[in-house]
């Protein structure tokens, strides 16, 4: 875990692209820094090569994170980062995807390859950063946009409800469902590393902070406050369960939310169709 | 029994932490040149280690106190921070 572990610099700067000019593009602060140190840790700890991993990506602030990384990696049309990628797994099952994508992207632009990915089951891990606001094109309202909440497309306040999509993914059938913050480090390490190592769909929902946007409009304040919110209003998932759904309002229930181990996965069955076919 | 309470008398008082940090061995590399001055080191240390400079990024003002506990460099979005010990 990383709070035993010393991490040097060069464990960021094995994965980092050298020809990229650092720092980011990304606003002072933004969580999605801490996530792709999360997610460059976990590959680290579990040994992958950069070979071995395929990143995919769509459109938006959290889109830019494979052009950072030195991964095999595909930026691809907006919304449509989990149909490319269901077509790299499935021409290179031996290979690691993971796609990258924020909840405007996923959710909305998205949502149905989103939830007949979660329907295939198939082996990759979608780690999707939840802002709750499109970050890149000036704050608009997103699908995860809470009720009440202001933002450019709803300056007085959100009237529609946001989506769940933690929830989504488990009734749409994918396999391991967890969900982080930016703030709890250690859990959201351990949680990715999870769902690498997990064969089927894996989905990492992770809330994380525009405050440059949803954090200005909602007088979140800056990056540090909105940190400490999150630590505020997270709830494990061994709390949750003896809670009212009236208490939880608000709430963030963070942990693995959902696992199944016996549900089998589709480049599998599609491999065992093949040999069934050869034999006749 | 009654050396054994003299020795415990004699031992040094309990130290904050087992490294020796100070103004000429610091706990922690940082990249001044990736740092964006977001603030969150200096919010989330649990030691109060670090100061903001006039641009607003982190001086480590404090090094003693610093214990290592990995906050502050898994939470820097620009990866900048670093620690010295190997």
């Amino acid at each position: 875990m990383a709070t035993t572990e010393k991490q040097k610099s060069d464990v960021m700067l094995k994965y980092l692209r050298p020809q990229k000019s650092f720092p980011s593009v990304w606003c002072p602060g933004c969580g999605n820094g801490i996530v792709m140190g999360a997610f460059i840790r976990a590959v680290d700890k579990l040994g992958y090569t950069n070979d071995e991993v395929a990143m995919v990506s769509g459109i938006g602030c959290t889109s830019r994170m494979p052009v950072y990384l030195d991964f095999n990696s595909l930026h691809t049309a907006h919304g449509r980062a989990l149909a490319f990628a269901t077509g790299v797994k499935f021409a290179e099952p031996k290979m690691k995807v993971v796609v990258i994508t924020g909840d405007g992207d996923a959710l909305a632009i998205g949502g149905n390859h989103f939830i007949h990915a979660c329907r295939r089951n198939i082996d990759i891990t979608c780690i999707l950063i939840n802002n709750h606001t499109y970050g890149m094109t000036g704050g608009q309202g997103s699908p995860t946009t809470p009720a009440d909440a202001l933002s450019t497309t709803t300056p007085y306040g959100n009237v529609e409800k946001h989506f769940d999509p933690c929830d989504l993914a488990k009734s749409a059938g994918a396999t391991y469902v967890a969900r982080g913050t930016v703030y709890h480090y250690p859990q959201l390490e351990k949680i990715i590393t999870a769902a690498l190592e997990h064969k089927g769909f894996s989905l990492v929902e992770v809330i994380a902070n525009c405050h440059t946007y949803y954090g200005r409009l909602n007088r979140k304040g800056d990056a540090p406050a909105m940190l400490e919110q999150f630590k505020e209003n997270s709830i494990t998932t061994g709390k949750a369960k003896n809670m009212e759904a009236s208490e939880l309002e608000g709430k963030f229930v963070i942990g693995k939310i959902h696992e199944d181990a016996v549900k089998s996965e589709f480049c599998d069955e599609y491999q065992k169709l093949v040999e069934v076919q050869k034999g006749k | 029994m009654s050396d054994a309470n003299q020795d415990s008398q004699q031992a040094a008082p309990k130290k904050k932490n087992k490294h020796d940090f100070s103004e000429n061995n610091l706990p922690l590399n940082i990249n001044l040149s990736w740092c964006k001055a977001c603030n969150i080191c200096i919010a989330l240390c649990p030691q109060q280690i670090f100061e903001p400079d006039r641009d607003g990024r982190p001086i480590q003002t404090r090094p003693a106190d610093c214990t290592q506990c990995t906050i502050c460099w898994v939470h820097c979005p620009d990866f900048c921070i670093t620690s010295t010990v190997k």
